[in-house]
């Protein structure tokens, strides 16, 4: 295929297009004539947040972030670029994966064949599964670094060699389109480029990818297809091929993002973990870390759950409703006689290890995409790449002497659980 | 963009969107859906542990291997592992051991015969049975751990034939905790295995061993070269026991233990019972204990 011809399918070698007048704005449109529900960034309440779009204003133009640890701030010039800005403070797992969602109700037995939907048993419990279709939808703007996360959240949620799945995870997921765009303003948290996740969009995981370009005072798009559906979107929208220059300005744009990254987690976290289990290091994390789990609901990859009951007044339904929950709670581990993670430290440990450790046992890939919204969330600024460096540190851990199992946060009595029977 | 085009992109991005290639199978099903269940019959074991018999309202029975567990769902309580303790080859009754503890439990000790339970399950690994086959087999059991391994007990007599010597060593708080009692007792009375029962404090007339499991596990019995061990209990009893055992020559890739964590979908979604790299509800309960030693003998993890 000759360079810039504008590709019809999702196989060869799909040559970038450019965008021919507004391109954005007719993308969204042609989505919304398409019945998508177009969802991506836009400011609220000083943030860059994800929402549905009504039109092209409400992406955030002319607004840039500046992330660093603990800090988040936005700042407008009159610039026309709508994509100068790193990951948004919410990852899209809040549309995927929502915050809270219905899993089911029950309803208790006999009068179950009145309630509508329930099956009907002779006594019950009976369930109704909530709705099945969600809506057609459309992402819009997905940072490489969320592009990895969704890819990393299938894993999880939607993969067939799991053993189990989420079906309302993967109906929603089937029924999103993913337009990608390309990060030219990484923000100073950002290390997607040492992950391996971005500044870049890859070759797969969407359906269009864009690069926004600024000519003149003007923003420009290149697009590309993921997929046929990609293809089919960008006949519907004026574009002629990119031209060499064009597209040597997006690969520019990419390699100075990829320098701007100054973060950047030390090479072979798994290694560091491995050898860090005692590590004093966490308790001193610990004696920071506020446990107030901001890091795992702004981390897109943290998928944790938890399922609780609303029954009504009558008694006679209970709705049973799925909730994010954190590692960082106390509850999150609870059992009988006491929390199994009852320090921070070891709760820090836990996700950390997780993350960067674990994960790569569990899903073949690393939890941690490098987006930089824990770093930047947490209040008291605790850092991924920071942490794991200080834990590289050979330093003697507190257990060199005294008694083993000691609590991770270094206290000196162990913490006893209810259960433990006194030790022989 | 003329409605009839709309109309047929529409379609086509339905059809071809990149994460249209997810597996059908992926978006069917209903994983989090509860079988009703019929109480049948309800007993007080001990002042805190009863066990109900469970048939089901929708369909067939539930098939399971020893040391599998089931979600039981209390109407509006909420939902909660707990493992079948029932025997294997007889699965039309559904057998569960609970002890009361907390918010869900208590609920279902509320619950008397003609109540319905939400079931879901059979979960996780089970004990290995066939391949203690031509070996002596040890059931080392503390408190309500005794409930998973009654299953495997049942495997295991009901074969009894295939395996060497067989030995049930068991640790309970008092004489009054102990569980099955006159199934241990029943146990106790055969020729072809060898019951040993101890408490951690004497009450009444009990004159039997007084300590840990360890200290029976300690005088042996069986064939420790030769030996697959089951163990369940406290988590500190089983490190414990577990350490007793390698002692006494038992080898580490023959010896399991099945795992405790807090549970909220059993179906490996929920993430609340990640233990290092495993989630104890799919690639657990029942963990062999060389693979999970060195975590084991970590707190809090
Ligand atoms: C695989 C497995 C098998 C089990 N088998 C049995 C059994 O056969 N008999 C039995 O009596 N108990 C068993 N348990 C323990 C039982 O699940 C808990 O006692 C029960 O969850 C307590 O719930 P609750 O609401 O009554 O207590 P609460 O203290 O009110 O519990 C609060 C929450 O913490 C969690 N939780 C509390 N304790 C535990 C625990 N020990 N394990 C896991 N989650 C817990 C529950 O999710 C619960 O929602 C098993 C646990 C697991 C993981
Ligand atoms: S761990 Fe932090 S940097 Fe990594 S993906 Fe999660 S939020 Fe982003
Ligand atoms: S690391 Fe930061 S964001 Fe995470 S729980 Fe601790 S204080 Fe909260
Ligand atoms: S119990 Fe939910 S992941 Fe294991």
């Amino acid at each position: 295929m000759g360079a810039g011809q504008p590709n019809s399918g999702g196989s060869g070698e799909p040559g970038p297009v450019r965008l021919l007048g507004d391109g954005v704005a007719a993308l969204m449109a042609v989505l919304r004539a398409a019945g998508r529900e177009v969802i991506g960034p836009t400011v609220r309440d000083g943030a860059i947040v994800l929402r549905p779009l009504k039109r092209p204003d409400d992406l955030p133009r002319g607004w840039h972030d500046r992330q660093e640890a603990g800090l988040y701030r936005l700042d407008w010039e009159d610039r026309p670029t709508r994509f100068a800005h790193a990951a948004p403070a919410q990852g899209w797992k809040r549309v995927l994966h929502p915050p809270e969602a219905c899993v089911g109700t029950a309803y208790r037995g006999g009068i179950a064949s009145s309630a509508e939907g329930a099956d009907a048993g002779p006594d019950g419990p009976c369930w109704a599964a909530p709705e099945a279709s969600p809506p057609l939808r459309a992402f819009f703007g997905v940072r490489p670094c969320d592009l990895a996360a969704l890819s990393v959240l299938d894993g999880i949620l939607a993969n067939p060699a799991a053993g189990y799945h989420d079906p309302a995870y993967a109906r929603r997921r089937r029924d999103t389109l993913v337009v990608a765009a390309d990060c030219a303003s990484p923000a100073a948290t950002c290390f997607c480029a040492g992950m391996g996740t971005g500044p870049g969009v890859g070759d797969s995981g969407f359906d269009v990818a864009l690069t926004e370009l600024v000519e003149g005072d003007a923003a420009v798009y290149l697009a590309r297809a993921g997929s046929p559906a990609g293809a089919a979107l960008l006949e519907a929208v004026e574009h002629r091929p990119a031209s060499d220059a064009e597209r040597a300005a997006a690969t520019d744009q990419t390699v100075r993002a990829t320098k701007a990254q100054t973060r950047a987690l030390p090479a072979d976290p798994r290694a560091i973990l491995a050898r860090a289990t005692e590590h004093r290091h966490w308790a001193d994390v610990a004696a920071r870390c506020l446990a107030c789990g901001t890091c795992t609901l702004a981390c897109p990859t943290c998928f944790c759950a938890t399922v609780e009951d609303a029954t009504s007044l009558d008694g006679v339904t209970a709705a049973r409703t799925r909730r994010w929950s954190s590692c960082f709670t106390e509850a999150f581990s609870y059992i009988h006689g006491g929390a199994v993670r009852g320090t921070r430290g070891a709760r820090y440990r836990q996700w950390i290890t997780h993350k960067l450790s674990a994960w790569y046992d569990q899903f073949g890939t690393s939890g941690c995409v490098g987006c930089g919204r824990c770093v930047t969330w947490c209040p008291v600024g605790i850092d991924i790449t920071a942490e794991v460096a200080a834990l590289s540190e050979t330093r003697p851990s507190h257990r060199r002497r005294g008694p083993a199992r000691r609590p991770v946060d270094g206290s000196a009595t162990p913490r006893r659980r209810k259960d433990d029977p006194p030790a022989p | 963009m003329d409605a009839a085009a709309a109309a047929a992109l529409a379609d086509r991005l339905t059809e071809t969107a990149a994460a249209a290639r997810l597996p059908a199978s992926l978006t069917e099903g209903d994983p989090w859906r509860p079988r009703p269940f019929r109480i049948d019959r309800w007993r007080r074991d001990l002042s805190d542990t009863f066990t109900v018999d469970l048939v089901p309202l929708d369909g067939p029975p539930l098939t399971f291997a020893p040391g599998q567990f089931n979600m039981l769902y209390v109407h509006g309580a909420g939902e909660v592992p707990i493992s079948i303790s029932g025997d294997p080859d007889q699965p039309e009754r559904l057998v569960h051991t609970t002890r009361a503890v907390g918010q869900v439990t208590n609920a279902m000790k509320a619950l008397r015969v003609g109540d319905t339970l939400g079931v879901r399950g059979p979960f996780g690994t089970p004990w290995p049975v066939e391949a203690a086959f031509g070996h002596d087999v040890v059931i080392v059991a503390g408190g309500i751990g005794l409930a998973p391994l009654r299953p495997l007990i049942h495997a295991v007599l009901a074969r009894r034939e295939r395996f060497g010597t067989v030995v049930l060593l068991y640790g309970a708080r008092t004489p009054e905790d102990i569980l099955y009692r006159a199934a241990v007792t029943a146990w106790r009375g055969r020729f072809d295995m060898s019951v040993h029962v101890t408490v951690d404090r004497a009450t009444g007339r009990w004159s039997g061993p007084i300590g840990m499991v360890t200290k029976l596990i300690a005088r042996g019995g069986f064939d420790a070269r030769d030996t697959m061990a089951y163990v369940c209990g406290p988590e500190v009893m089983m490190r414990h026991a577990a350490q007793a055992l390698i002692d006494k020559g038992v080898a580490a890739e023959r010896l399991f233990l099945s795992m405790e964590r807090n549970m909220k979908c059993a179906i490996g979604l929920c993430g609340h019972c990640q233990w290092g790299a495993d989630f104890v509800c799919k690639d657990g309960p029942v963990f062999r204990y060389d693979r999970v030693a060195a975590r084991l003998a970590q707190a809090e993890v």
